[in-house]
C-alpha cells in the first residue's frame, strides 16, 4: 500500500512539474503582467494523486484474463435478451418511438432544435460507422461529404432556386461520387495512411470552399437558403422547427433501418471480414476495393444527405462548420459509442451533442472531455459503450431470422 | 485443357532474392498432388503465386475454366482468381477471428453470391432466398467437417484443430476445382493428422474435386498424395509417385545435407 | 533573380522547421510503427511554454541572449517530459492493440492538448518576442535572408549532424535502429525496448520543441492551433521522403518548403495549405513508400 502511495505521490509531482508553465503562469504580454495560478498547481496535484491510483486499478482489471473471460457487460446482455424476446423489442422500440413523436408537444422551440441536432449526428455517427466501425477504414475527413452535400444545396438553391427535396437526392449522389473519386485510387493504402489522406482531402475541401470567392463566397459563406418546404404548407417559424424535427425523425429511423441491414447483409460481412483480415478475405474471393469503395460511397452518401438537411435547417453555411473538428466530433461519437454497433453509435451521439448543451457551464470543456474520453476508451474499453453484439444463426428457426 | 491447373517456368524474384525459379507444375482433376521441400524453399511462395497475392516475376499460370480452354491468371488479383475455382488456406491461420463460425464459411461463399447494395437496403425476396439458400450450404459444409456445433461461436474460440477444418470449410464455400492446403497438418498431434488425412480424401472423392497441399509430415504426404513435387532453393528437384520420390537420390541428399550420402 | 533567391531561401528556411518536427515523426514511425498524430501538439507546447517562460524572464529584465538560452532550454525540457508522458499514458498501454487503436489514441490526445493550452491559457495569437538578434554581418542580404532564417537554416543543419552521429555511433542510437528493424528480436537480444521508445519520443520531442521555437520567433505570433496544420505538414513531408527514413524527412521536408515557397510566390498565396495536403495526397497515392523508403512487402 504504501508502495501504492509512492507511485501516486510520483506521478502527482510528475505532473505538477509538467503543467506548471502552461496551467500556472499565465502572461498579459500585453500590460507585461504575470498571473501565478498556483491553486490549479494544487488541483493537478490532488487530482493526479487520486486518478493514478484509479488508473493503475483500470489498467490490472482490463489485465485480468478471467474477467475478460466470464465477464458478459451489461450492454451484450442487453442486446441478447432483445433479440431473443421480439415482444420485448417492439415494445421498447414502441416506446421509444412515442416519446420521439411526442417530444414536440411537452417542448420548447429551442429544445427541439438540440434534439433535431443530436439526430443530425445520430445519422452522421451512422454513415461514419459503417466507413470505420463496419469496414474498419479510419476516415478523417468525413466532413468533406457533409460539405458537399451543404454546399450542393446551397449553390443549387439560391442560384437556380432548386427546392430542398429535389436536391436531398442530388447532394447525397454527388456525395458517394466524390466518395468514390477519391477512394478509388487511397482505398488500397494502409489503414493509418489512409486516415492521413482522408484527412488532407478533408482539409482541401474546405480551404478551396474558403478561398474560392466565386464559386462558394470564400469565408464569408452563403445565406438566405431556403427551408425545406412541406407539401407546400405556410409554416411559421415554430411549426418550421417541428417539421425539420419530424423529417429527422424520419430520417433516423430510416438510417437505422437501413445500416442494420447492410450490416447483416452478403456486403456487411464482407466488411467485416475485410476489416479482420485483408489478405485472407480476398483469398476468399472477396473483392478488395470494390468492397471499400461501396463502404466509402456509402458513408458519403449519408454525410451528404447530412448537408442537404444542415443548410436547409440553418438557411446559412460557411466553411468554418466543416472543419477537422467536425470530423473528429463524429469520429468520437463512433468510438465512444462502439465502432460497428448501431444503439452504440446512438448513445455516443446523444451523451456528446446533448451533454455538453445541457451542461452550458461544462461545454467549454467540451472538447478536452472528447479528446480524453478518446484516448481513455481506447486504452480501457476499445469496444466502446456498447459492444457490438453478433448475430446468432439458429438453424431451426433460420427462415424467420432471416426473413424478419 | 485436360489439367485443371499448368504451371510453367513460374520464377518469383523478391529484389535479388529468387523465391522461385522457373517450376513446372500441373494437376489433373480430382488428383491428390503434394508439393514437399525443406523450409524456405518457396513453397508457399509458389502458392501464394498461384492464389494471385504475389504477381509472379516470370511464367504462365493455367486454369482450366468451364468450357475447358485455358486461362492465363498471372497477375489476377487473389478474388478473381479464387473465382477462377482456386480455394487455398493459410499455413499460419488466418480465420476472421471475431466473426462466428458459420460467418466465416459465409464470406468464402462471397463470390458465389450476388446480392449488390439495393438488396441489402431493401432484401428482396431473391436476396432472402439467396442468403437463406448460403447460410443452409455453409452449415452443410460445416457438418461435414464436424464444426457443425460450433456453428455460432467465434472463430477464435475454436481449439486449434478446428480451427485448421475451419479453414478449409472456408475454402471449400467458394465452390472450388481445386483446393490449395498450406501446411494444413501443421501442429496438429499423429491422432489428429490420422484423422486429417481421411478427411482430405473424403473431402476429394465426395466434391470431386482436386487438391493441391503443402506437407512437412511425411507420412501424410505418402498415404494420400497420388504424385509429389519437390522443391529445394527455389526449383523443382523431382516429381514423381510417392514410390519415385521416395527412392530419388536428389530427394534425399535435399533433405539431409549435402555430406551425408544416401 | 532576387525574388527567386528570396522563395528559395524562405523554402529552404520553411522546410527547415518541416524537418525538424518531421523527424519526430519519423523516428516514432519508424520504432513503433505509429503515427504520432499529437506530435504537432508537443511542438505547439514547446512553442507555448518558450514564450511564457521568455516573457516572464523579459519582464523580470533578463537580456535577450540570456532569455533566448532558457526559454529554448525550457521548451525542450518541457517538449521532451509532455513527449514522453503521451507515450506512457496514449500509446504504451496500447501496444499489442489493433492498429487503428492507437491512431485513435493519438488523435483523441492531440485534441486534448489543444485544448487544454486553449483553456489554460487562451484562444488568441500570442505576439512571441523577437529573441534572435540582428546581425550586423547579415545587412548586406537582410532583404532576402534574415538572420533568424540564417538561425534556423544552420540550427537544423547542425541538428540534423548530431542526430546522425547519434544514431550511428552511440549504444542506444544502435539500440534504436536494432528496435526499428525488429522489436521482438531486440527484447531478446536484451534492449530494454520501453527505454528505447521512451528515448525516440523525448528526442523527437525536444526538436519539435527547437522547431516550435524558431518558427514561433520567426513569425512572431503563436496559438494553440499551429500544432496542427504544422503536425501535417511534417507529415508530410515525413511520408513524402519515405516514412522511417532520417535522411528522407530532410529531404521530404525541403522539398515541401521549397514547393509552398513556389507555389505561393508564383502561383497563389491562397492556397498555401492546399498544395502541401495536395502534395502528401499525391505522394501517398502514387508513392506510399516515399522517396528514400523501402516499399514494404506483405507477409503471408
Amino acid at each position: 500500500m504504501a508502495q501504492e502511495i509512492l507511485k501516486s505521490l510520483k506521478a502527482a509531482l510528475w505532473f505538477m512539474f509538467l503543467t506548471f508553465p502552461i496551467m500556472v503562469i499565465k502572461v498579459n504580454t500585453v500590460y507585461k503582467t504575470i498571473e501565478w495560478r498556483w491553486m490549479n498547481m494544487i488541483f493537478i496535484g490532488v487530482g493526479i494523486f487520486v486518478g493514478s491510483f484509479i488508473w493503475r486499478w483500470l489498467l490490472n482489471r482490463k489485465d485480468r484474463p478471467v474477467a475478460k473471460k466470464d465477464f458478459v457487460p451489461v450492454s451484450t446482455r442487453v442486446q441478447a435478451y432483445l433479440a431473443e424476446n421480439p415482444m420485448a423489442k417492439r415494445a421498447l422500440q414502441g416506446v421509444l418511438l412515442a416519446a420521439l413523436l411526442c417530444f414536440p408537444i411537452f417542448m420548447d422551440a429551442y429544445q427541439i432544435n438540440i434534439f433535431t441536432v443530436a439526430l443530425m449526428y445520430i445519422v452522421l455517427g451512422l454513415g461514419l460507422n459503417i466507413v470505420v466501425g463496419l469496414a474498419g477504414l479510419l476516415d478523417l475527413g468525413y466532413v468533406a461529404f457533409y460539405a458537399v452535400g451543404a454546399y450542393t444545396y446551397a449553390l443549387l438553391n439560391t442560384t437556380f432556386g432548386l427546392s430542398f427535396w429535389l436536391v436531398l437526392p442530388i447532394g447525397g449522389a454527388l456525395a458517394a461520387i466524390f466518395g468514390i473519386l477519391l477512394g478509388f485510387p487511397v482505398l488500397r493504402l494502409r489503414g493509418d495512411y489512409l486516415a492521413i489522406v482522408t484527412l488532407g482531402f478533408g482539409e482541401i475541401i474546405r480551404l478551396v470552399l474558403e478561398n474560392w470567392n466565386d464559386f462558394s463566397h470564400g469565408p464569408s459563406g452563403i445565406a438566405g437558403i431556403d427551408k425545406p418546404d412541406f407539401f407546400g404548407l405556410e409554416l411559421n417559424l415554430n411549426q418550421m422547427t417541428d417539421a425539420i424535427y419530424y423529417m429527422m425523425v424520419a430520417f433516423t429511423i430510416i438510417t437505422i433501418f437501413f445500416v442494420g441491414r447492410l450490416q447483416n447483409s452478403r456486403i456487411g460481412r464482407a466488411w467485416l471480414a475485410l476489416r479482420e483480415d485483408e489478405i485472407a478475405c480476398q483469398a476468399m474471393g472477396v473483392g478488395r476495393t470494390r468492397t471499400k469503395l461501396m463502404a466509402f460511397a456509402l458513408g458519403a452518401t449519408w454525410a451528404g444527405l447530412m448537408g442537404v438537411v444542415f443548410a436547409a435547417k440553418t438557411t446559412f453555411i460557411n466553411p468554418a462548420s466543416f472543419t477537422f473538428l467536425e470530423s473528429a466530433i463524429i469520429l468520437s461519437i463512433v468510438v465512444l459509442g462502439g465502432m460497428g454497433s448501431i444503439p452504440g453509435v446512438i448513445l455516443g451521439a446523444l451523451i456528446m451533442i446533448l451533454l455538453p448543451e445541457y451542461m452550458r457551464s461544462f461545454s467549454e470543456y467540451r472538447m478536452i472531455v472528447f479528446g480524453g474520453a478518446m484516448v481513455l476508451m481506447m486504452v480501457f474499453r476499445p469496444q466502446g459503450l456498447v459492444s457490438n453484439f453478433r448475430r446468432k444463426y439458429s438453424f431451426h428457426g433460420v427462415d424467420e431470422r432471416l426473413g424478419g | 485443357m485436360e489439367n485443371i491447373l499448368e504451371v510453367k517456368g513460374l520464377t518469383m524474384d523478391f529484389g535479388g532474392l529468387r523465391a522461385v525459379d522457373s517450376v513446372d507444375l500441373y494437376v489433373k482433376p480430382k488428383e491428390i498432388v503434394a508439393l514437399i521441400g525443406p523450409n524456405g524453399a518457396g513453397k508457399t511462395t509458389f502458392f501464394n503465386c498461384v492464389t494471385g497475392i504475389y504477381t509472379p516475376t516470370k511464367g504462365d499460370i493455367l486454369v482450366s475454366s468451364n468450357n475447358g480452354s485455358a486461362v492465363r491468371i498471372n497477375g489476377f488479383k487473389p478474388n478473381r482468381v479464387t473465382e477462377r475455382g482456386l480455394g487455398r488456406t493459410f499455413q499460419n491461420i488466418r480465420l476472421f477471428p471475431n466473426m462466428t463460425v458459420l460467418e466465416n464459411v459465409m464470406i468464402g461463399k462471397h463470390c458465389r453470391l450476388s446480392a449488390k447494395i439495393f438488396g441489402a437496403l431493401f432484401r428482396d425476396k431473391k436476396t432472402r432466398a439467396e442468403e437463406l439458400k448460403a447460410a443452409q450450404e455453409c452449415y452443410t459444409i460445416l457438418e461435414k467437417l464436424g464444426l457443425e456445433k460450433a456453428c455460432d461461436e467465434l472463430a477464435s474460440n475454436l481449439p486449434y484443430g478446428d480451427q485448421r477444418k475451419l479453414e478449409i470449410a472456408r475454402a471449400l464455400a467458394t465452390e472450388p476445382k481445386m483446393l490449395l492446403l498450406d501446411e494444413p497438418a501443421a501442429g496438429m498431434n499423429p491422432q489428429e493428422t490420422v484423422e486429417l488425412t481421411h478427411l482430405i480424401r473424403r473431402i476429394r472423392d465426395t466434391e470431386q474435386i482436386a487438391i493441391l497441399l503443402i506437407e512437412h509430415d511425411m507420412k501424410l504426404v505418402m498415404n494420400l498424395s497420388e504424385r509429389i513435387y519437390v522443391m529445394d532453393h527455389g526449383q523443382k528437384i523431382a516429381d514423381g509417385t510417392p514410390m519415385e520420390i521416395r527412392n530419388n537420390p536428389e530427394v534425399i541428399k535435399a533433405y539431409l545435407g549435402e555430406d551425408i550420402d544416401a | 533573380m532576387d525574388y527567386f533567391l528570396e522563395l528559395f531561401l524562405g523554402g529552404l528556411t520553411r522546410g527547415s522547421i518541416y524537418a525538424l518536427i518531421a523527424l519526430g515523426y519519423t523516428m516514432v514511425y519508424g520504432i513503433v510503427q505509429l503515427i504520432n498524430f499529437a506530435h504537432g501538439e508537443i511542438y505547439m507546447i514547446g512553442a507555448f511554454t518558450a514564450l511564457i517562460i521568455a516573457s516572464v524572464l523579459t519582464i523580470l529584465g533578463l537580456n535577450s541572449i540570456a532569455i533566448l538560452v532558457i526559454a529554448t532550454a525550457a521548451a525542450i525540457v518541457y517538449s521532451s517530459a509532455y513527449g514522453y508522458t503521451v507515450e506512457k499514458i496514449a500509446y504504451k498501454p496500447l501496444r499489442n492493440a489493433p492498429r487503428l487503436s492507437p491512431l485513435i489514441s493519438a488523435i483523441g490526445m492531440s485534441i486534448f492538448l489543444q485544448n487544454y493550452v486553449l483553456l489554460a491559457q487562451t484562444s488568441d495569437f500570442l505576439p512571441f518576442p523577437r529573441l534572435i538578434p540582428e546581425f550586423a554581418f547579415m545587412e548586406p542580404v537582410s532583404h532576402i535572408f534574415s538572420s533568424a532564417e540564417l538561425v534556423i537554416v544552420s540550427t537544423t543543419m547542425i541538428v540534423m549532424v548530431l542526430l546522425t552521429l547519434f544514431i550511428k555511433f552511440t549504444n542506444i542510437g544502435k539500440a534504436m535502429r536494432a528496435t526499428a528493424q525488429d522489436k521482438t528480436m531486440a527484447l531478446l537480444i536484451g534492449i530494454d525496448v520501453d527505454r528505447v521508445i521512451s528515448v525516440t519520443f523525448i528526442i523527437g520531442s525536444s526538436l519539435a520543441a527547437l522547431g516550435g521555437v524558431l518558427i514561433a520567433n520567426h513569425i512572431g505570433q503563436i496559438n494553440f492551433y499551429i500544432g496542427f496544420i504544422a503536425g501535417i505538414k511534417a507529415f508530410t513531408a515525413a511520408v513524402l521522403g519515405g516514412i522511417g527514413s532520417i535522411p528522407g524527412a530532410v529531404l521530404g521536408a525541403l522539398i515541401l518548403g521549397w514547393t509552398e515557397s513556389f507555389a505561393t510566390g508564383y502561383v497563389s498565396s491562397d492556397y498555401e495549405d492546399v498544395f502541401a495536403f495536395a502534395l502528401l495526397v499525391l505522394i501517398l497515392i502514387f508513392r506510399p513508400a516515399g522517396l528514400l523508403g523501402k516499399a514494404e512487402t506483405k507477409k503471408v
